[in-house]
């Protein structure tokens, strides 16, 4: 799709941004000291804290991932955020009171609290890194991608300013802007989510049979002739033949005059059921990639002899043959989709001896009642096949969710803005309040855009703007400003916690250096501006990579090295400070290699045959976390047997 | 950290209120997951106004963590020392015993 910037979005665009980091500079201006750059001294109220919260965590795998994963599959997005949810309760039940009585600044603080080891500090302080760089990676290459279609800057314009942008942000004023932006960014996108599920019920639903042609029924020997409707055929060759030379899917057909330069009308070949006529409906070709690469065989573009995709997104067929619902209510939203039909769109790859691949996009007519249901998107479908493998991969992952929230490290340093433990604790309420609000509005969100007519086939990630830009063009700035405010929150938090990492755990805990207050915000501001130069850097060199997919592995390196550690010291004691080091390294190592070694990681990172993958099935942490937790006690029942040691420590 | 080695008879009400509670929301949250990986097919039932297994469990477990969450922050018992002054606030307590 090639999307036209509007001087109007950019300005609101413009407004929005400048207004949020202005003023977040505003209120941040004081923070001189450690206690101020690493925690905001304590002093941020619980409800400004439990909206933060919100827009810490609800980043732009929450808002453009799951949103763009509904609007392509349907309900298989809002498994995540179910789970994203549910960690919360881990969060709120178990961690969140002892995170703020036992740390002050960072994640290791509070694993160290009873032990005072540097082995503590380094493994933590890593694994802080570690996770916190995952994390960081998809949400910049969020944030190229939303550039792309509201400025009309390219991908890596988007990346820079959001890097310079939140390194502005954290070095100025540390956790107290830091928390500001969040505030900001939580309420605006909460708020703004709303309206744009209430218009969009207010629009109801509406068909739509004329964006794309169908031609047929025609019979099998129709299909040989070398024109149809008087169109000329183009002879199928190399890879349009189909597998075997057989099983031909589509049929090109020649423009009108005949202009081969023109490119060509592309057709999949349906099979009508209980009839053997066939229909043909109209797909979309795009070969090659950049911006060399043509589409329907023509290049890119609007000018005469050039084509460009067309949005995606519709409902072929209304309950009872209507063509338009009216204003619908929040439960009608669904049973009317139940009974609708929708068009999916699926994907072939035709490859010829030479000349780029071909990936042709085509309509799937799918029964309204499928789009509300588990199992529909390639990740999920597994759950309805017959494979074990498949099972537990989906379980590993609902695992991974649940246990990963409390266990990252730009959520649990939150928890030390805060005055007390009670504060943590109603904070983390006004969190669970916010953060489920919206996502009960996300399977509205995609599925509004499913139907929306608006969509890019090329870009699920933009399925919410696109929404918005369908019912209102103004919606769509304000939906892109806000979308580029939840990564620049989402991104801050990351870099703080870092740097926390850096200059608190890893240099003064691990290397013993001595530094005043002062000095050590001047090395964790430093350590940012680093941290922030490389995660520019990554999300320039991912850029082709699904904004969810990183996220995942986030969440599993997380759940896998800082969970069972955390949760042990606070419920067994037994626990000593050799089996912490050695569950946070063997539960962030092996969920890593894991992951490194898996079927998704081969296909979309080495582009190796995923076959071949070592792990036996992508998601690690249904092994990992078990592992972390048995090393721990192993270890520490190992160790144990030495009781003078520890009791020392923990008096020093 | 003196404080957690002797917690209050608060906190310890308050941690096992959070573990209670933690464990119904498990048990929900497992029955979802495994029908999910188990039964898929079961998730296409209607079962209220209109509306399939999927849709009612999911949105279900969004409410429910709320409701759970709101019940905590009403019944939680306020700790008699506050922990944000950390060393003294140890020291204090001790002393007062």
């Amino acid at each position: 799709m090639i999307y036209d910037p509007a001087p109007l979005a950019i300005f609101i665009f413009l407004g929005f941004v400048f207004g949020t980091v202005g003023l977040s500079f505003y209120l941040g201006r004081k923070a001189k000291s450690s206690e101020g750059y690493f925690a905001a001294h304590g002093q941020i109220p619980w409800a400004v804290n439990g909206v933060a919260f919100a827009g810490d965590y609800l980043s732009a795998a929450s808002f453009l991932g799951i949103c763009g994963m509904i609007a392509a599959y349907g309900y298989d997005g809002f498994l995540y955020s179910i789970g994203f949810l549910a960690g919360w309760i881990v969060a709120l039940f178990v961690i969140a009171e002892p995170m703020k009585r036992l740390g002050k600044f960072t994640f290791a603080d509070a694993l160290d609290a009873k032990f005072n080891s540097r082995g503590i500090k380094g493994a933590a302080g890593i694994s802080t890194l570690v996770v916190s760089v995952f994390y960081l990676i998809p949400q910049m290459v969020g944030a190229g991608s939303l550039i792309q279609p509201l400025l009309g800057l390219p991908h890596w314009v988007g990346v820079v300013m959001v890097g310079v942008v939140v390194i502005m942000i954290v070095v100025t004023a540390g956790m107290v802007s830091t928390t500001w932006v969040q505030f900001l960014k939580g309420s605006l996108l909460v708020i703004f989510s709303t309206v744009l599920v209430v218009m969009l019920l207010q629009k109801g639903l509406t068909t739509d049979t004329s964006s794309f042609e169908t031609i047929g029924p025609l019979s099998e020997e129709d299909l040989k002739q070398n024109t149809i409707l008087g169109r000329e055929v183009i002879p199928a060759t190399g890879g349009w033949l189909g597998t075997d030379g057989k099983n031909q899917e589509f049929i090109r057909l020649a423009p009108e005059g005949k202009d081969v330069r023109a490119g060509y009308d592309i057709y999949h070949i349906d099979d009508i059921p209980g009839s053997d006529q066939k229909l043909l409906r109209q797909a979309q070709a795009v070969t090659g990639s950049g911006a060399s690469r043509l589409i329907d065989g023509a290049p890119n573009g609007r000018g005469p002899r050039e084509r460009e995709l067309q949005p995606i997104g519709h409902l072929s067929k209304l309950p009872g043959g209507r063509t338009s619902t009216g204003p619908l209510g929040p439960i009608s939203f669904f049973t009317t989709i139940g009974d609708s039909e929708v068009i999916l769109w699926g994907s072939t790859t035709i490859t010829n001896s030479k000349g780029p691949k071909t990936t042709v996009y085509y309509q799937k007519p799918t029964p309204g009642k499928r789009v509300l249901r588990p199992g529909e998107h390639p990740k999920f479908a597994g759950i309805r096949g017959e494979s074990f493998g498949d099972r537990l991969n989906f379980l590993s992952l609902m695992l991974a969710l649940f246990c990963g929230t409390a266990s990252l490290p730009h959520i649990l340093i939150r928890y030390y803005t805060v005055k007390d433990g009670s504060a943590a604790r109603k904070s983390t309420i006004v969190g669970i309040a916010a953060i489920g609000f919206f996502y009960v509005l996300t399977l509205y969100l995609g599925l509004g855009a499913m139907t929306s007519g608006a969509l890019d086939l090329t870009d699920t990630n933009m399925s919410a703007p696109l929404l918005a830009n369908s019912i209102r063009p103004w919606l769509f700035a304000v939906i892109s400003a806000i979308a580029f405010t939840t990564v620049l929150g989402t991104v801050s938090g990351l870099i703080l916690a870092s740097s926390g990492a850096v200059a608190h755990d890893l240099l003064i805990g691990v290397m013993g250096m001595k530094l005043s207050g002062e000095a050590q915000v001047k090395v964790a501001k430093l350590a940012a501006v680093v941290v922030g130069g490389i995660a520019i850097v990554l999300g320039v060199l991912f850029k082709e990579l699904n904004v969810g997919y990183l996220v995942g592995w986030a969440f599993s390196v997380a759940a896998s090295a800082n969970l069972p550690a955390l949760v042990m010291l606070l419920f067994w004691k037994k626990t000593t400070k050799e089996g912490i080091i050695a569950s946070v390294l063997v539960g962030m190592i092996s969920s890593l290699g894991w992951i490194l070694l898996s079927a998704d990681t081969y296909k979309s990172v080495y582009g190796l045959n995923p076959e071949n993958a070592i792990a036996p099935f992508s998601q690690p942490g249904i092994i990992t976390i078990p592992l972390a937790f048995i090393t721990l006690i192993v270890v520490s029942l190992y160790y144990g047997n030495r009781p003078d040691e520890t009791a020392n420590e923990v008096s020093a | 950290m003196n404080s957690s080695d002797s917690p209050s008879p608060q906190r310890r009400f308050n941690t096992r209120l959070g573990l209670f509670l933690f464990l119904i929301y498990l048990v929900l949250y497992t029955g979802f997951v495994l029908i999910n990986a188990f039964a898929a097919d079961q998730m296409e039932t209607i079962i209220l106004a209109g509306l399939n297994l999927a849709i009612v469990y999911g949105f279900g477990l969004i409410v429910f963590a709320l409701v759970l969450a709101l019940i905590y922050g009403m019944l939680c018992r306020t700790e008699p020392i506050e922990d944000a002054t950390t060393g003294e606030a140890a020291t204090a307590q001790g002393d007062s015993k």
